[in-house]
């Protein structure tokens, strides 16, 4: 087991080594002007001014200088100073980061219970009206994208029904269709995914053997099924929670929720590169730690990884 | 051993099924066999219609005693173990008539608890891949201790100690060290002695082994049997022992019912059925065994094909494949006749499912 | 997330078996395919799919000669009209034709979506094959590269790249298939190193068959099937990711009749004009069931087993 969390381990970092390179090249080695949208556009470029935001920002500097330089902060924490508050990144984000966590939390909350309670209850009662309901409900899924369920979802409840605020604020109410938007589609996937695995595992031998052990229908279910059923289920959730957490770029900008993912898409606009930097390293770091703990919590779960 | 028990006792001219079946143990003096299966029938519902898995099986088993149950994949074998355990799978399966007689109740009268308790305790099975029928996720003192932490309400620790007494008791090396490891950590052959220590675990009455040994290394198969035939007889054990392979038979088993789609085709003491068969297909498997003796011969295979559930052939069910086949074979079911010598002398335990069991026998 | 996707050993020695090639008739191969399409055919979602597919790509490429308006012009007189006799779905803000810019988004979707796509599938077709064929060094680097890219949120590599080279069609396209193709690698990748380990390729090897003529007729379209399903699925998706793009302001320019520029424009609408933005929304949701279903059809059909 320690072997493997080395090596694991040591794949994260290459990784994240790789994929802060690929963000570099992108923002400093493709063309573009990264001064460009502090400077003023190009008739009114005054040369000095240019230059000592260059050197202010280290972009003077050559490219693997650039590159280590950025690295090196970042690994500390630090993201810089963003261009146009010309305050630290980290500070800006901070909040935000809390906000787009609420928010993450409470949407796989809700794809963990209705995904694997629907998907259970699927598979239990197979081709009952509700298994019926539950397959056309996971198959249409895939064609509604965020936007169109987010949309539908503040038309109907936001703005006809009025029970919750057509923006998100603060309070709790202002996070459910946001949160909903976020968890619909991964419901569906999650109540696929168990639905599927459930009764694969329901067929399986060891699942007879349980049963010929003359072990309650409660501990066969929820010792021997549940336990095999929910390995690929907790890999989905976890890989699910990265991205979530990550940012949730639509979702934030239909609903104004004030997280990474709107930070990213207002800074986009304003080619406020330092934001940019800082949301998609953090997105990037976090979506590969994520998937490192959704390793780690398989190989718990199934000792045939674990030991071998 | 019980097997000798099998007496040439005479009995008078038995004509039903089962009354032909318990001839042996009857003989052996215990007045009800442990089990006893009548008439069972068993259906799958499939999308093209239903298929009779089991048409009417009838055998028994008394406290001792093996009995092989011997046919081919699909010929329902497995499907009657399913039955009599309470684990068909249904839907698509179930049981649509005969009883299953266990200690002279019908169990398949109880309710589901009552045959749940009975499962495990009373009677219990051993599966042929003990690697898939293992959970992997929990270790096999887990699995071996949860027999006596449900059913005894023991404590976690007392199952574990009892879990190692197992263990050791199937012969499995340093069991103490190895109570935690999980079942992909063990060889084919250690992982089968897991499953019957499980099996064994409650000391059950009746212990059902569906070819307990056909997953497993011909070096290990006999050793697998051999541990199995040796805690049948000190826990006084029955034991129904489900094959295709009729090496396996020879060494083990008291008595022999070979099943042909869904029916019982043949009956005998074991050692009966290898001198002289009394049904076509019987002699066909026997034929079909590699012989040492008959090096450079063409190896006899049955020709044709088991027949689809679905659609069984009119008359007897092997008339297809039988190189005998007359046009009675054709239409009319055979039942299974009590089987004698030609004199007419009763041969206890025998029985045929062939309209010329005689030429067969005698022939 | 590699520990979770389990291959066989890579140069395995395990014994031939002796049994002859599988024959590769041509007879064999068209009853194969027969059995595939009546399969395909039999799935009545696969079928409506198809049906859509269909729709959409003749709707791209003859709609705009049938479109009652130029999606760009302008009616001031008649902006954000309801939908009526002389505008089906209505006009936008600028009194542009709603119906007519539909249907010229139906164009810049497909090819997008299409694109992208295709590019993938080249990257990564080409990138797994190499890791699976070459295994060792070979293999790692690239499925190293592949994690580095897989680590991307897809909106978010996306938007990545458009905040460098702007707004536009060929920089979405880029955009999409960069950040797309390591999912293709791994697929190849792992079935090559099934297939390659499956008893016919052994028994090909066995009878002396060349390296070249095994991967040729034996490991790679075997091993494709995977991909070609994964493709036809994802077309959908990548649609959706164009849309998105631009419903966020970063993909293909604002005055591109294209559906995700009209749904950003009808959000401001929400529950005053719903037809800005619930038109485009049916385009958007239709043509990614029809790849769906499609998709799912093949994969039914191409390995039941999967099912």
């Amino acid at each position: 087991m320690g072997r493997y969390v080395a090596r694991r381990l040591g794949q994260m970092v290459i990784v994240l080594i790789g994929a802060t390179m690929v963000l570099f090249a992108c923002l400093f080695v493709l063309p573009g002007d990264p001064v460009g949208s502090i400077a003023g556009s190009d008739k009114a470029r005054d040369p000095a001014v240019v230059a000592e935001l260059k050197a202010r920002y280290g972009l003077d500097k050559s490219l693997p200088e650039q590159y280590v330089n950025y690295v090196s902060k970042v690994a500390t924490g630090d993201l810089g100073e963003d261009f146009i508050q010309r305050r630290e990144v980290s500070e800006i984000l901070g909040p935000k980061l809390a906000n787009t966590a609420k928010l993450a939390l409470l949407a796989i909350a809700l794809v963990t219970v209705f995904g694997m309670g629907v998907g259970i209850i699927a598979a239990l009662y197979r081709y009952s009206i509700l298994d019926m309901a539950t397959t056309f409900f996971t198959t249409m899924a895939v064609g509604f994208p965020t936007f169109v369920i987010g949309m539908l979802l503040m038309k109907w409840f936001a703005v006809e029904l009025q029970w919750f605020p057509q923006l998100g604020g603060d309070k709790l109410e202002g996070m459910v269709l946001p949160a909903v938007t976020l968890a619909i589609t991964d419901i569906a996937f999650v109540a696929r995914l168990t639905r599927g695995t459930m009764l694969e595992v329901l067929r399986a031998d060891y699942v007879k053997t349980a049963v010929a052990k003359g072990l309650p229908r409660r501990r066969v279910l929820f010792k021997h099924v549940l336990r095999n059923s929910s390995i690929p289920v907790v890999t989905y959730l976890g890989i699910s929670f990265g991205a979530l957490l990550g940012g949730a770029l639509i979702t934030e900008a239909i609903f104004n929720w004030d997280g990474v993912g709107l930070a990213l898409v207002q800074a986009i606009q304003q080619q406020n590169n330092p934001i940019v930097i800082g949301v998609v390293t953090y997105s990037v770091a976090i979506f590969v730690v994520l998937s490192l703990i959704v390793d780690l919590l398989y190989a718990a779960l199934d000792p045939r990884i674990r030991l071998s | 051993m019980l097997r000798d028990n099998i007496s040439k006792q005479d009995e008078g001219g038995g004509v039903t099924t089962s009354e032909i079946l318990s001839v042996a143990e009857t003989g052996g003096g215990s007045a009800v066999p442990l089990l006893e299966v009548d008439n069972l029938q068993v259906e799958f519902k499939t999308r093209d219609g239903v298929a009779k898995a089991v048409n009417g099986v009838s055998y028994s088993v008394s406290a001792g005693e093996t009995l092989a149950v011997l046919g081919e994949s699909g010929s329902g074998k497995s499907v009657t173990a399913q039955a009599i355990m309470g684990i068909l799978d249904s839907p698509p399966g179930r049981v649509a008539g005969g009883e299953v007689r266990f200690h002279g109740r019908d169990i398949l009268k109880m309710s589901d608890e009552e045959r749940r308790k009975l499962r495990g305790d009373k009677m219990a099975m051993i599966f042929q891949d003990a690697l898939s029928s293992l959970n992997p996720v929990y270790s096999v003192g887990d699995q071996l201790g949860e027999m006596f932490r449900v059913h005894r309400g023991m404590s976690k620790k007392d199952s574990k100690a009892k879990a190692i007494e197992l263990m050791d008791r199937v012969k499995i090396p340093a069991a103490k060290a190895r109570v935690g490891d999980y079942p992909h950590q063990f060889s084919g052959g250690m992982r089968q002695r897991i499953m019957i220590a499980m099996a064994l675990a409650l000391e059950p009455d009746l212990i059902i082994a569906d070819e307990p040994t056909t997953a497993l290394d011909v070096t290990v198969q006999a050793q697998v049997m051999d541990l199995l035939a040796e805690l049948q007889r000190e826990m006084n054990m029955g034991l129904i022992l489900i094959t295709h392979d009729l090496g396996v038979v020879a060494d083990v088993a008291d008595k022999i019912a070979v099943m042909y789609a869904g029916r019982i085709v043949e009956t005998a003491p074991v050692h009966e059925i290898y001198k002289r068969p009394s049904h076509p297909y019987t002699r066909g498997l026997l034929d079909s065994i590699p012989r040492l003796d008959q090096k450079g011969q063409e190896l006899y295979a049955i020709k044709g094909l088991p027949p689809n559930l679905l659609r069984i052939p009119a008359g007897c069910a092997f008339s297809p494949r039988c190189p005998k086949a007359q046009d009675i074979c054709r239409t009319e079911i055979p039942a299974l006749h009590p089987v004698t010598e030609l004199d007419g002398t009763e041969l206890p335990g025998r029985g045929s499912a062939c309209h010329f069991w005689k030429d067969q026998i005698h022939g | 997330m590699s520990e979770l996707v389990k291959s066989p050993a890579i140069g395995d020695e395990s014994p031939v078996p002796a049994t002859p090639a599988a024959p590769e008739a041509t007879p064999k191969q068209l009853t194969q395919w027969g059995e595939i399409r009546h399969r395909f055919v039999q799935n009545k979602l696969a079928v409506v799919g198809l049906v859509i597919i269909s729709l959409l790509f003749i709707t791209a490429i003859f709609g705009s000669m049938f479109t009652p308006y130029d999606p760009g012009a302008q009616d001031l007189e008649n902006t954000l009209a309801s939908p009526n006799a002389a505008h089906w779905m209505g006009t936008d803000a600028l009194g542009r034709d709603m119906f007519s810019r539909l249907i010229a988004g139906t164009r810049v979707a497909m090819f997008v979506g299409l694109a992208s796509i295709f590019f993938a599938v080249l990257i990564g077709v080409a990138l797994g094959a190499i890791a699976g064929y070459f295994a060792g060094f070979a293999d790692t680097l690239v499925m190293r590269i592949a994690d580095v890219f897989l680590a991307f949120p897809l909106m978010i590599g996306a938007v990545v790249i458009i905040l460098v080279t702007g707004r536009g069609i060929t920089p979405v396209i880029i955009s999409l298939a960069v950040f797309s193709w390591a999912t293709v690698s791994r697929l190849l990748r792992s079935s090559i190193l099934s297939v390659r380990e499956m008893d016919y390729v052994h028994a090909a090897k066995a009878l002396g068959a060349s390296g070249g003529r095994i991967v040729r007729t034996h490991i790679l379209p075997n091993s494709l099937t995977p991909v070609l399903v994964y493709a036809t699925f994802n077309v959908g998706t990548t649609i959706i990711g164009v849309a998105a793009l631009s419903f966020l302001g970063a993909g293909v320019p604002v005055d591109v009749p294209e559906w995700g520029n009209m749904l950003a424009a009808g959000q401001a609408f929400i529950g005053v004009h719903d037809y800005l933005w619930l038109y485009p929304s049916f385009f958007v949701v239709v043509t990614v069931l029809g790849f769906a279903f499609v998709g799912d059809g093949l994969r039914d059909a191409l390995d039941p087993k999967l099912r």
